[in-house]
């Protein structure tokens, strides 16, 4: 199987914030929970780059690890999934998180959390692939049907890469080369322990 | 051909005003160029600068704007691999300690000139309300909370992961909710016995003497002797540094940045495991340690000459307050 990932060449990303949108509309996601974000780093200054991040789907994932009630778990693809039916929105997973993926619903007292949501790779859950159940909590399942992350496929200056690691590498690769320069698959080190040689 | 070179030629111009604009991506090499990369960020040097990655971010969640944060696998380890250790010694430890002392020293009994059948008021109901009000919350309060660190590790291969992560909600709501009493029976407490709990030079007697635990004799001691004084300020810095912690907890990221919140966790939880290791120890002697001393907080009076035995300064002063108040004789008077 593969082993899907995310890569986002910032030297391409122009803070169009497509992917978000695509991502919120795909999934019916709501208002305050955001799967995915561009984040501009030295904003408005010489060398500035944007970012579009989501969960990494990390190696090893740290949300997973201090999950109190053990409600994530890995597909064959390496996508981290969970199931909202266990979590108890405890916000552990968002202390753990490098990468602010998580996030929770406000319900009920105080800064209660809901049911975390996260970027589901378009993956859906642990429910039946494609069933009615599976969208309502996660959203679209378009690894089922064949397709990657919607976010990545309609990127408009392919700056977001998504697919098996590999195959991402590469056309990375191919592109530094060929240009010149590249800034470096972000948050690949701190997501894999790796990142993609040049 | 006419129109032809005139466009020729407006491109060609148009080229040329357009040139030193586009140089710096385009021309490399030329002396005004500039390496568009020269000043690009990267995440490595980012990271050598700062410990994290922040940008600008157009949505309204503030936290978002936090790209990485490598510290999260810090908490992770933090979290999985010392918390548990720390929760089990300090709580097996304390309960192995007072087993021991259970098994060696046993009981410490009443002694047969401490039971005159007199009664004296040693907590009226406001402080035993206050003191049980605290108490269950603090209870409960233990309880949910060692589920987050225990609960995957031994509950739920019992019952299974539905059933657990059932329990586990309902534990989040009394933990989220029972807070906020445990804090008020804390203020409560802080206003009723603060006063008698000002550590003075009766305190240091009776430390030396050991509090009588060897030597079977009693020191001197006001309303609270040195080892209940010690109670009440764990019980009140712990309580505080438990609420303040714990507020920050409820509130996530009203005061704290990301890295607060997972300092803030640690302190939650390192204190938590630490004042219910010592609140085991309080709730031992207070029980099964000691004979007659749950009577106490149970129906608030104690006997007069237990109290007299443990407590005697407290006991003259009450009986130097209220002339009408229970009285006990030094030696045994002759029924008339």
């Amino acid at each position: 199987m593969a082993r899907m990932k995310f890569l986002c060449d910032s030297d391409r990303c122009i803070d169009c914030n497509a992917c978000v949108t695509a991502c919120k509309n795909e999934h019916e996601v709501p208002w305050g929970i955001n799967r995915r974000r561009v984040v501009t780093i030295n904003d408005g200054m010489p060398g500035e780059r944007s970012i579009s991040m989501a969960c990494m789907h990390c190696t090893d994932a740290p949300c997973a690890a201090v999950c109190p009630v053990d409600c994530f778990y890995t597909t064959a693809d390496a996508v981290v999934l969970h199931s909202k039916d266990l979590c108890i929105g405890c916000g552990y997973c968002f202390y753990a998180c490098p990468f602010g993926a998580p996030q929770y619903p406000r319900v009920g007292n105080f800064g209660s959390r809901g049911k975390m949501d996260k970027c589901t790779y378009c993956a859906g859950g642990p429910e039946a692939d494609l069933s009615e159940a599976e969208y309502v909590k996660y959203g679209a399942n378009r690894l089922a049907e064949g397709k990657l992350p919607l976010c990545a496929e309609m990127c408009s200056t392919k700056a977001l890469l998504a697919g098996d690691s590999d195959m991402i590498a590469q056309i990375y690769k191919e592109r530094v080369i060929k240009r010149g320069y590249g800034s470096g698959a972000w948050g690949w080190r701190t997501a894999y322990r790796e990142t993609v040689a040049i | 051909m006419k129109t032809g070179l005139t466009l020729r030629a407006f491109v060609l111009v148009a080229a040329m005003s357009l040139a030193p604009l586009s140089a710096p991506v385009f021309a490399q090499g030329t002396p005004s160029g500039k390496n568009p990369t020269a000043d690009s960020v990267n995440e490595q040097a980012l990271f050598k600068q700062n410990s994290k990655i922040t940008g600008r971010i157009s949505i309204p969640d503030g936290k978002a704007a936090t790209l990485e944060q490598p510290q999260g696998r810090e908490w992770r380890g933090f979290h999985e691999g010392w918390m548990p250790w720390i929760g089990a010694i300090a709580i097996l430890g304390m309960v192995i300690l007072l087993a021991a002392f259970y098994f060696t020293k046993g009981r410490i009994m009443l002694e047969h000139n401490e039971h005159s059948g007199r009664k004296i008021l040693r907590f009226n109901s406001f402080e035993r309300f206050t003191h049980w009000m605290t108490a269950t919350c603090f209870i409960i309060l233990a309880l949910t909370g060692l589920n987050y660190i225990f609960g995957k590790r031994l509950l739920m291969p019992l019952i299974g992961p539905d059933a657990f992560s059932t329990i586990s909600q309902w534990s989040k709501y009394a933990h989220n909710f029972l807070a906020w009493p445990f804090i008020i029976g804390l203020c409560f407490m802080m206003a009723v016995w603060m006063a008698d709990n000002i550590p003075n030079r009766i305190d240091w007697e009776w430390m030396r003497a050991g509090g009588g635990f060897f030597d079977g004799k009693h020191p001197h001691a006001g309303r609270f002797n040195a080892g209940q004084k010690l109670v009440f300020w764990i019980v009140t810095l712990g309580g505080l540094l438990m609420s303040i912690s714990g507020i920050m907890l409820l509130f996530p990221f009203a005061a704290l940045d990301i890295n607060g919140m997972q300092i803030f966790q640690g302190i939650h939880a390192v204190i938590g495991v630490l004042f219910i290791a010592a609140m085991l120890a309080h709730i031992y002697i207070g029980s099964l340690g000691m004979e007659g001393a749950y009577d106490a907080m149970g129906s608030g009076e104690v006997d007069l000459a237990w109290a007299r035995a443990h407590h005697d300064l407290w006991v003259e002063e009450q009986q130097a307050k209220t002339a009408s108040g229970p009285q006990v004789p030094r030696r045994p008077v002759p029924a008339e």
